[in-house]
């Protein structure tokens, strides 16, 4: 299977120059666990820089198991995963940065707040008063910087889903990996995260790996969407989102929205029928 | 202010203290009321005049246990969490070593007890060994158990930031294992108490000694039942104390964000 060459993105692409260098590639890599299921069929993906890709799919279709592939947490039973067309060795140094958002807050629940958010930073070894800093600012970003002295306990569901979002932005990541952050919220607290989430990524403009389960999550944020079928779990379609940036509220409610929903609908709905064939792909 | 019935400290304490004092009253009255004889069963007020005319002996032999209980609780804890931290190193280790712990810990202390008492010269060592034995287990066990209890999601994290070994043991092993750790100290506290007090014995009837549990035996001999009574008294303070000494630690460490731990907001 070639491998995708650098995405052409859609016309209001952020960022000043077009998105060129893939941050993350799966290179025909597949999945066989030790028990003999398949995980992943060969399959070939490239996330660009300045991409949010969301990826959708029925449950058991390996979204989980690509997104730990691509923060090496897991290994390619074949085939190969490279990170800035390099191997993992280099990830964590300066530009290269790559961080995970759990599907829940997976927070320490001995350490404040602050000190959660500060775990990256300490095992990097970034001294203090600098890490302090960012710190404090990756608290504000998320608004709890007034829960800093709190423990994960005292905090609510959303909140602590936030500062595991606060976690995973204080390094400043070049590529940031999400598996359902927001899966166990409800929909008013998600759709103010998700509002949030495009906001912040307009500024920053990382590249963005986002697992979900909503139609409306994957159309709002992305750029692209890969919809993945199961039984060998592959990539089923992609689907490109041309819509500007950023958005907001109006966005949600806007007639290109729903054309969006609406295909994206239709797209799972093929996927899902044609998941649970065996190798028919 | 909030009346002294009123208050959380007295509803928390007050039901218990006022059973005890009903029951006391319960005891004194039916010992004078039927005349018992203080050798069936003393009264009270009869175990209470034997500390104020043996005061001194008694105290000695309690900080005497205690001294024994102290030094064997401290043992089993550091060489229990090395024992641990080894167990932890691998699954070969532990597999190898495991069964022999647990020996260890079946195996009862007052069979034990004449043998290590004969082998070690001083009695006092003897007596801190044999305790160390009894209170070792629960301190290996739940911080083995703890040491493996790790978040899998938060093993990840650290993975995924290249933590090294060091940093993935202090960051998020240890604290981790902390709150199996502090249950597994609490058990093993009173298991040293218990542990001192039967080594006690085994060396009283050996004719060597010193501490409640020989006091004990000596009243017994001289059928001096209210002192009897008195050092029997002092043995269970003595693991009250311990417990709650225990459980204010655990809070210490653990009460601002473990489960156990919570309190009701007031
Ligand atoms: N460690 C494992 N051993 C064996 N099979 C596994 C393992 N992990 C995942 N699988 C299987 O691989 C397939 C893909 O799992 P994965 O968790 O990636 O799915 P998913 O798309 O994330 O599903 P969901 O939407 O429910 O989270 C499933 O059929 C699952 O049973
Ligand atoms: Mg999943």
């Amino acid at each position: 299977m070639p491998v995708r060459a650098a995405h052409a993105g859609p016309a209001d692409r952020p960022g000043d120059a077009p998105p060129g260098a893939p941050a993350v590639e799966i290179l025909s890599a597949d999945k066989v666990f030790a028990n003999g299921a398949r995980g992943l069929a060969p399959l070939s993906l490239a996330v660009g820089e300045g991409e949010f890709v969301s990826l959708i799919g029925p449950s058991g279709c390996g979204k989980s198991t690509l997104l730990s592939l691509m923060a090496n947490l897991q290994q390619p039973t074949d085939g190969r995963v490279l990170w800035w067309r390099g191997g993992f060795d280099a990830v964590g140094r300066e530009g290269r940065r790559l961080s995970l958002v759990f599907q829940d807050a997976t927070l320490m629940p001995w350490a404040r707040i602050a000190a959660n958010v500060r775990l990256p930073l300490d095992l990097a070894g970034v001294p203090t008063p600098q890490a302090d800093a960012r710190v404090a600012e990756a608290l504000a970003l998320v608004g709890l910087a007034d829960r800093a002295r709190h423990y994960p306990r005292q905090l609510s569901g959303g909140m602590r889903m936030r500062a595991s979002i606060a976690r995973a932005l204080v390094t400043e990541p070049n590529l940031l990996l999400m598996d359902e952050p927001f899966g166990a919220l409800d929909e008013f607290t998600r759709n103010r995260l998700d509002a949030d989430l495009a906001a912040l990524w307009w500024r920053r403009r990382f590249a963005a790996v986002f697992v979900t389960h909503s139609i409306y999550e994957a159309v709002f944020l992305s750029t692209r969407i890969v919809v993945m079928a199961a039984n060998p779990g592959r990539v089923f379609r992609e689907i490109d989102v041309p819509e500007p940036f950023p958005r907001g509220d109006a966005f949600r409610t806007s007639a290109g929205f729903a054309d969006q929903c609406r295909a994206l609908s239709v797209a799972l709905m093929e996927a899902s029928l044609a998941s649970g064939q065996g190798a028919a792909a | 202010m909030t009346p002294l019935v009123q208050s959380a400290r007295f509803r928390e304490v007050g039901p218990p203290v006022l059973t005890g004092l009903v029951l006391l009253g319960l005891w004194e009255g039916t010992c004078r009321l039927f005349g018992i004889p203080e050798f069936l069963l003393p009264a009270p007020s009869a175990v209470a005049r034997v500390f104020a005319t043996d005061a001194p002996t008694l105290l000695r032999a309690l900080l005497s246990t205690l001294e024994v209980t102290v030094m064997a609780f401290g043992l089993a804890a550091v060489v229990g969490t090395l024992v641990a931290f080894v167990f932890v190193q691998s699954r070969a280790v532990e597999r190898s070593l495991f069964p022999y712990a647990v020996m260890l810990q079946v195996t009862p202390v007052v069979a034990i007890a004449p043998l290590i008492i004969i082998l070690v010269k001083d009695t006092r060592l003897a007596l801190v060994a044999c305790a160390a034995l009894v209170a070792l287990f629960p301190v290996i066990s739940n911080t083995t158990l703890g040491l493996r209890t790790v978040d899998p999601g938060l093993a990840n994290l650290f993975a995924l930031h290249k933590a090294g070994p060091l940093q993935t043991l202090v960051r998020l092993r240890i604290p981790s294992a902390l709150p199996l750790f502090f249950a597994g100290l609490r058990i093993s506290s009173g298991l040293a108490l218990i542990g001192a007090v039967v080594a006690e014995f085994v060396a009283g009837t050996g004719g060597t000694g010193s501490g409640l549990a020989y006091e004990i035996l000596q009243s017994g001999f001289q059928l001096d039942i209210p002192r009897m009574f008195a050092a029997l008294f002092l043995i269970t303070a003595a693991g009250v104390a311990l417990f709650l000494i225990m459980a204010g630690l655990t809070r210490l460490a653990l009460g601002d964000w473990h489960e156990s731990e919570r309190r009701p907001e007031r």
